[in-house]
């Protein structure tokens, strides 16, 4: 079951006696990785949040961010990749599914899922043909739930490389919306109040489906297919209209959702949580198959399910409603004072349990730590200047590459619109950007990545990956609030892949910090490796900003009108020339290398200033930060939008910086904005301590973007074939 | 104008209907599905969603639902009936509308803005007001397909209410997200009381939103009550 000898030990020793098999299966998905953090606590403990709510009241199932007027934000990120590598359609779709789960327990209203996805290549390696059958199903499964249980799917990202072929990434994202006076608890008590199971039956489904997320997928994985659950977007639906119906009535005490680890996770943590006892007779609850022993009861992942405590003789109005959404709703237990989880089944006692060690106990599991050798050397490394095809070509080429190619052939199969409250999705903002109703705040959201960056500098990765998103979200003039961080990870016991979760996480701990977007929540996944090895390093990040003014939230593509072009921020000085680590040595020249540029606090933090203010005078008519691929990659994403075209002088590069460093380096802090009033740019840029260099304008006349330095013309070409390339490279591989 | 919004389990643009309603000016409440009367309200909004899941044929089982029993009789009656969506899907299983709606010819779900043309000609539903408009789509299953005869008797008659376009309004290849037959996007019954559309107009109603095309759609019925 995935239990060390040690950890065996310490059970026999804490209950005086040895469990018996439902015990023991309890024990073992609770003491999983995936239930108890145990190799990660340690490096989270980074965390100035999630420090202090183990020091105070405990860790809830996602943190709440106070927006103004009486509105709490609640965001998540969770990651479901194994079950999407053996089960691409139910293990994405349940991805979703759980993290909507897990922002309703906290009594809010999901608002808003966004997702990060990481797939194998698509042509040439060997197994292109499964990663392309990943990514549909992935991609259909993900619209399926979304679509259907009613939250649009508004942005996220799409990545590919070798080291994701046969564990592909799937990282789901929600953001729900909340009073603060009516936050949910997770923490049971009052004895004598009646423990209610809501939602779904319980099937077979999911079985050890915690601890299989805990281990390596090999060969045998594929056997697993078992362990994963099946999604039900419509019971989803019910459960979220049946659960704030509920909850409004003030008949529920606490809620939780029944995610990894089912019954067991839900029963001892809010006991643990409530500090009390619970008794449930598994006898009571709804079961797709009557012969449904204990033991499968209690470690089914059947999914839409929740267990709640209703205050004594309230428990009617609870059961009604979750009846009339047509959920299965049933008193399944009692509060107790004992201390201790009991469990029943056919009127005996299948386990009797303490439910704080189970739920909170779990050993630590310390892991060593280990630079590897190639990185000392990594900062000697110097870009290849001169050896690329010509600009057009390389951007062209990057253009077409799937990593930064349109996702339009992804999103265009999610329902971006749906509540009609959504400004700005996928494609049209560099964060999505949604106006709740009730509100009268808009929400932006940003959820990036990029492993490339953290695998060839983990510290340095994990800051940028806070600091891009944080930008982001800045861009479309909002005031970013707070982060969630989806960690992925290969196996923890190989000292080099916990020395790059240690170094990232301490850098997107940093970050977060310096950027005063403090990590409020968060999910670790390990193991993500296959007899190939392991991924690359990816913690994404999911950024939550606020904007007063949501019908103002600033676009990415310009707008088609002749307008000033302007480059905020300043160049960093840096000796890799911005290309260390960057698209363009991995994709274009194939020589891989390097370090990232480095990010810059100060500057980044000045930065996001500059941008809310110029969005709250209504000066930007477009906004675009430098990342993947580059300045021009950058400019042709803004030109292709609307098709205009723009003559660019970039007098302002560095004069050391060589033509593919100011085209292609990624440099961080950079932001393009199209801009009808340059000089008031220009003032709050320098009223923010921020650079702000003319660079050019729009023209609607012309077709082409012209990239010019110093009265040489770095790069020349027409929009048009630019599009192509952006938009028609992933629709070529799926082709009906 | 009084407006009853149809609310099955699974329906999921109930609130966007009831709130893109109110903002055109008229009055709107929810109805269950399991309520069987409808006679205090003027008109009948059956909604987008996925109805009891779709697992079987999409609107199948809603076509069936007792709230239906009364959504007919309205539509009977010659209330303004408008299905949206899954609500044309539902229109369409329970009878009041001709057709049926299959999956896109793409197999893919598409969510995407589409521009659309009025044509039909209908005194409850004076759509042709509101000349060329741009709102979304979003459905798996949208693409309407039916018997010769029917189509003969639909475009004959006046009857297609809509047709996807481009956003000149000429119909060209890749106008037609879905592959409907005739780039059919809405059609009325024969007493041009009962409208079915996949677009959905309660997304668009607000310049912020993308568009705000679908609120004049849904003020048409105003022009309508004030003459």
């Amino acid at each position: 079951m995935g239990l060390t000898d040690e950890e065996y030990s310490l059970i026999v020793q804490g209950l005086g006696r040895e469990p018996n098999l439902v015990e023991l299966g309890m024990y073992a998905v609770m003491w999983s990785e995936h239930c108890s953090y145990k190799s990660s606590r340690n490096v989270l403990s980074y965390f100035g949040e999630y420090r202090k709510a183990l020091e105070g009241e405990g860790l809830e199932n996602a943190g709440v961010v106070d927006i103004g007027d009486g509105w709490g934000v609640v965001l998540k990120v969770e990651s479901h990749n194994h079950p999407s590598a053996v089960e691409p359609y139910q293990g994405a779709a349940t991805g979703v599914g759980g993290i909507i789960r897990d922002i309703l327990s906290m009594g809010a209203r999901p608002v808003a899922l966004l997702n990060s996805l990481r797939f194998g290549p698509l042509q040439g390696a060997l197994e292109s043909e499964r990663n392309r059958h990943l990514v549909e199903h992935v991609v259909e499964a993900i619209g399926g739930y979304g679509n259907c249980i009613g939250i649009p799917t508004v942005g996220g990202e799409v990545d590919f490389h070798p080291c994701y072929s046969g564990n592909p990434l799937v990282n789901a994202m929600c953001v729900g919306v909340v009073r603060l006076d009516s936050v949910a608890t997770a923490a049971a008590s009052g004895v004598g109040n009646p423990v209610l199971y809501l939602g779904s039956a319980t099937g077979k489904d999911g079985i050890h489906g915690a601890t299989f997320a805990s281990d390596v997928l090999d060969e045998d994985s594929e056997q697993r297919r078992p362990n994963v659950q099946i999604g039900d977007p419509f019971a989803g639906k019910q459960l979220i209209e049946a659960t704030l119906e509920a909850l409004a009535t003030g008949a529920v005490q606490s809620i939780q959702d029944m995610g990894a680890a089912g019954l067991t996770c839900s029963t001892t943590e809010m006991a643990a949580k409530g500090g009390v006892g619970m008794d449930v007779d598994l006898d009571k609850v709804p079961f797709r198959d009557q012969d449904t022993t204990a033991y499968e009861a209690m470690l089914s992942e059947s999914q839409e399910r929740m267990l709640a405590v209703a205050h004594r003789g309230r428990e009617g109005e609870v059961l009604s409603l979750f009846r009339k959404w047509g959920a299965c709703a049933e008193v399944v237990g009692e509060v107790t004072d004992t201390g201790r989880v009991r469990i029943f089944r056919h009127g005996r006692l299948e386990a009797d349990l303490d439910p704080l060690p189970l739920a909170e106990d779990c050993p630590l599991a310390p892991r060593r730590a280990k630079e590897p050798e190639w990185f000392a050397a990594s900062a000697a490394w110097r870009p290849p200047i001169g050896t690329g095809p010509s600009a057009e070509e390389a951007l062209a080429l990057l253009l077409m590459n799937p990593g930064v190619g349109s996702k339009r052939w992804v999103y265009e199969q999610y329902d971006r619109q749906v509540m009609a409250q959504t400004i700005a999705a996928s494609g049209a903002a560099e964060a999505a950007v949604v106006a709740p109703r009730g509100t009268g705040l808009g929400l932006a959201i940003s959820l990036d990545g990029n492993s490339r960056w953290v695998a060839a500098d983990p510290y340095v990765g994990g800051t940028l990956a806070v600091a891009e998103a944080v930008r982001n979200v800045a861009c479309t003039g909002a005031r970013p609030l707070a982060a969630t961080d989806g960690l992925n990870y290969g196996d923890p016991r190989d000292p080099e892949v916990y020395w790059a979760f240690e170094r990232s996480v301490r850098g997107v701990a940093d970050a977060a910090e310096a950027l005063g977007t403090p990590v409020v929540s968060g999910n670790v996944s390990f193991y993500n490796e296959t007899e190939e090895g392991a991924i690359r390093p990816t913690p994404m990040i999911g950024i939550v900003g606020v904007l007063q003014n949501p019908a103002e939230a600033v676009g990415s593509s310009w707008a088609a009108q002749d307008a000033s072009l302007m480059l905020l921020g300043t160049w960093p000085e840096d000796e890799g020339q911005g290309l260390g680590a960057s698209r363009y040595v991995e994709a274009i020249l194939a020589k891989p290398g390097g370090r990232p540029c480095p990010t810059q606090w100060d500057a980044e933090r000045r930065l996001v200033t500059a941008l809310v203010e110029m969005a709250e005078a209504r000066c930007l008519m477009a906004s675009k930060d430098v990342s993947d691929g580059g300045l021009v990659v950058a400019l042709a994403e803004c030109a292709i939008g609307n098709m205009v075209g723009a003559r660019i002088v970039l007098d302002c590069a560095p004069g050391a910086y060589c033509a593919e460093s100011v085209l292609f380096g990624e440099f961080p802090g950079l932001v393009v904005v199209q801009t009808a009033d340059p000089a008031q740019v220009s003032e709050i840029a320098h009223r923010a301590g921020v650079g702000a260099a003319a660079i050019g304008a729009t023209e609607t006349s012309g077709s082409r973007l012209e990239v010019v330095r110093d009265g040489e013309t770095l790069l020349d070409s027409p929009v048009e074939p630019l599009r192509t390339a952006y938009e028609g490279t992933i629709p070529a591989f799926f082709l009906p | 104008m009084k407006f009853a919004v149809v609310r099955f389990p699974g329906s999921n643009c109930d609130e966007d209907a009831l709130q893109g309603l109110r903002d055109a000016g008229h009055v709107a409440e929810y109805a269950w599905h399991e309520n069987s009367d409808l006679s205090s309200f003027d008109a009948v909004w059956v909604p987008g969603g996925f109805s009891y899941g779709d697992y079987l044929r999409c609107g199948a089982i809603a076509a069936r639902s007792p709230v239906m029993e009364s959504v007919r009789a309205a539509a009977a009656a010659g209330a303004p009936v408008i299905g949206v969506c899954n609500g044309f899907q539902i229109l369409c299983e329970s009878g009041l509308l001709p057709g049926a709606l299959v999956r896109n010819s793409a197999t893919k779900f598409v969510c995407k803005d589409v521009w659309l043309r009025p044509e039909g000609v209908s005194e409850v539903w004076p759509v042709r007001a509101v000349g060329l408009i741009r709102i979304p789509i979003a459905h798996g299953e949208g693409r309407f397909v039916a018997h010769e005869e029917e189509l003969r008797r639909l475009e004959g008659e006046g009857r297609v209410a809509f047709r996807y376009v481009d956003s000149h309004g000429e119909r060209t290849p890749v106008s037609n997200p879905n592959g409907s037959v005739h780039d059919i996007a809405g059609i009325f019954n024969e007493g041009r009381n009962v409208l079915g559309m996949m677009p959905h107009p309660e997304r668009a109603t607000r310049p912020s939103l993308g568009s705000k095309d679908g609120l004049g759609l849904l003020r048409v019925l105003n022009q309508v009550q004030r003459t």
